[in-house]
């Protein structure tokens, strides 16, 4: 398999992502979107790896993987503090700076 | 294996995948009948004797009465996912039995075949990662149940798995460290013919606190708050009858059988037994090691219902406290000293030795600490004076 | 077709799907079970690309414990779909996914043509896959990478600093 087909596919993969992000307005939901684009990302540092014939792609996986479950710990905190507050986790409902 | 022409690589690959898939589910039944016949043993009373032998023919009773109950789907229910869930539990039971080696190797008309479904190099990492799935099973279950006490079994259940996993893969790192593979075949291979060289003496720590974390991953007494009947009916297959109900119970069980066989692979020697493995031909050789690791599950899978029969279910703090604070600090130190240790001594007694010390070390401090520090609780509540009187302390 | 091929289309195909279902499905519960499909079909093609201890991390990090996280949130929330109070505009809707549509026009030029002038695309890809084993992911790791790799440690354990206190502080609140 060459690396474009990869490449094209990660693309894809990203595009969904930020489509996802645009236009859903559950928080989670978003979040989710945002995982898939790291995983997009993911894929492209694999492929690269793959096909340049060394290890680097997959380290660089490992840290990408590393900083998504910080992130994920700490947003989803936060979702479910804001839900505390507002009994929602739409983005658009959530606009005031004052709890 | 590569040097196994295809055609024959091809036949004893599915003639293993149908002995094995076959001996799990008949391992269920045995399990099923077993565990009510030694409860029963234990508890000074007899159990089930009246279907066959012994009561022998039990499980076939149950599995006919399970089939022709009705299969009844309630309205309230979100119908895909409650399909779904006991399969999404079952699968990965099944699956993960596919990377353990449960015997050396036969040889037969000059092909030697391991005894093994497949080899990946990555074998303890499909494992844990099969495993860490199973928890879906039980958490859509639960939710599309659509029920308060089967949505709290799922929560519990999840907060526990994710916790437990965690101890489960820090407590097989020293094991893989002195190793130095990922494949399951090898691991055991290199743990020697006799007990003091299998790993359970080298990693003795790590090795009580990866089976209490296989206990609560298999959601067993005393870790079986998803399920504890006294508070939440039954948890997260209250609402679940009939064949579904029976792939939630067949699981259970798989899921026992599998991590006892893991554990003998990867603590207690495999198929090695003071080198009766090596006895007989190329093909005696071959089923006396399977024997011998079918023995050693069996011992194992009897201290499952033992430990059922003797300590009390954990109340939900203790559950945490104790993962969090107490297997999770001690299954680190095991990792640190393992390390340290054998790069300044290369020796595996020495190892052995400082991993005790060491975790009896961290052990009394946590335990200091957190009796320090946790207040009494001002309602004494009938539970925990039920509790032994070392989890009190880590409480 | 050649067995990779196949594969490629397959694994690519649903993980593509698995994508598009996650931003389609209303209820959060079913988007996380098709990120979770589509995190699987990813664990498939990093095998297929050989980098078997990627793929065994991708199913244990993401589909272990990341998702259940998030189904953990979901279901303590008790989140069902928003209300429709919430919902976007359709004209809005269609802006966005217009603009997705550019973005995705755009990765898949880069990715066919651009990268052709530079030096991935000139380095010769080797004739196997090659297998990268554990063991050099973590030799780079704690050699060349060692300073990242703390990093990392440090990023994790300010996470859960993070957690703790932002949990701390609001069930105090409520005491």
């Amino acid at each position: 398999m060459e690396l474009q087909y990869y490449l094209i596919l990660s693309a894809l993969l990203f595009t969904t992502g930020v489509i996802g992000v645009l236009i859903r307005r559950n928080a989670i939901i978003i979040f989710m979107c945002i995982e898939l684009m790291l995983n997009a990302a993911n894929l492209a540092f694999v492929a690269i790896s793959r096909s340049l014939g060394e290890a680097t792609g997959q380290v660089f996986v490992f840290f990408v993987m590393t900083v998504a479950a910080a992130e994920v710990a700490i947003g989803l905190a936060i979702i479910v503090s804001v839900f505390k507050h507002r009994q929602t986790i739409n983005v658009d409902e959530v606009n005031s700076l004052k709890g | 294996m590569e040097n196994l022409p295809l055609s024959v690589f091809i036949l004893s690959s599915t003639a293993k995948i149908v002995i094995i898939v076959h001996m799990l589910l008949i391992g269920v039944m045995a399990m099923i009948w077993s565990e009510r016949r030694v409860s029963g043993w234990m508890q000074d009373r007899l159990g089930p004797n009246r279907v066959g032998f012994q009561g022998i023919l039990q499980p076939i009773a149950d599995g006919l009465k399970f089939l022709f109950k009705e299969d009844l789907i309630p309205n309230h229910v979100d119908k895909p996912l409650y399909v779904l869930a006991p399969a999404m539990l079952l699968v990965p039971a099944l699956v993960t039995v596919a990377v353990v080696p449960f015997g050396s190797s036969i040889t037969i008309l000059g092909y030697e075949i391991p005894l093994q479904i497949a080899d990946i190099n990555i074998g303890i990492l499909y494992v844990l990662a099969i495993t860490s799935l199973g928890v879906y099973g039980v958490v859509l279950g639960a939710w599309a149940s659509n029920n308060k006490y089967s949505l709290l079994g799922g929560l519990r259940s999840s907060a526990q798995m994710i916790s437990y996993e965690l101890t489960l893969g820090l407590a097989i790192i020293g094991v893989l460290m002195l190793t130095s593979s990922l494949s399951l075949r090898e691991i055991a291979t290199a743990q020697g013919a006799y007990p003091w060289h299998w790993n359970f003496m080298i990693h003795f720590p790590a090795f009580l606190a990866f089976t209490t974390a296989m206990y609560a991953e298999t959601n067993r007494l005393p870790f079986d708050l998803a399920e504890a009947e006294q508070e939440l009916v039954a948890g997260y297959h209250t609402e679940y009858s009939s064949m579904k109900f029976a792939m939630f119970f067949m699981a259970e069980y798989m899921n026992m059988i599998v991590g006892s066989a893991v554990t003998v692979t990867l603590f207690l020697g495999g198929w090695h037994f003071f080198g009766l493995e090596n006895m007989g031909g190329p093909v005696w050789s071959g089923i006396i090691s399977f024997g011998i690791f079918f023995v050693k599950t069996a011992i194992f899978l009897f201290v499952f219902i033992w430990v059922r029969w003797t300590l009390p279910r954990f109340r939900y703090d203790q559950l945490m406290n104790f993962g969090w604070k107490f297997l999770l600090p001690v299954a680190l130190t095991s990792i640190v000293v393992t390390g340290t240790l054998w790069i300044m001594t290369s020796s595996r007694l020495v190892v052995a030795i400082g991993n005790i010390v060491a975790a009896f070390i961290v052990a009394s401090i946590v335990a200091g600490l957190l009796a320090m520090k946790t207040p009494k609780p001002a309602i004494q509540d009938s539970d925990s004076r039920l509790t032994p009187t070392a989890l009190d302390a880590i409480e | 077709m050649n067995a990779e091929q196949i594969l490629f289309i397959l694994f690519g195909g649903v993980s593509l799907i698995g994508a598009i279902a996650v931003i389609s499905f209303r209820h959060p519960i079913y988007s996380a079970l098709s990120l979770i499909v589509t995190f699987f079909a990813q664990a498939g093609l990093f095998l297929l690309l050989g980098a078997h201890f990627v793929a065994a991390v991708q199913v244990i990090v993401y589909a272990g414990a990341i998702m259940v996280l998030f189904l953990f949130v979901i279901m303590l929330l008790n989140l069902g779909t928003l209300s429709a109070k919430g919902a976007m505009s359709g004209k809005l809707k269609g802006f966005a996914i217009v603009l997705g549509i550019l973005l995705a026009v755009e990765g898949v030029y880069i990715a066919t043509n651009v990268l052709n002038n530079t030096a991935i695309a000139s380095a010769q890809p080797a004739t196997e896959t090659p297998t990268t084993t554990t063991y050099d992911i973590g030799e780079l790791l704690f050699s060349k990478y060692l300073l990242p790799f703390e990093v990392t440690s440090l990023i994790l354990l300010a996470a859960l600093i993070g957690v703790i206190v932002l949990v701390k502080r609001g069930s105090e609140a409520e005491n």
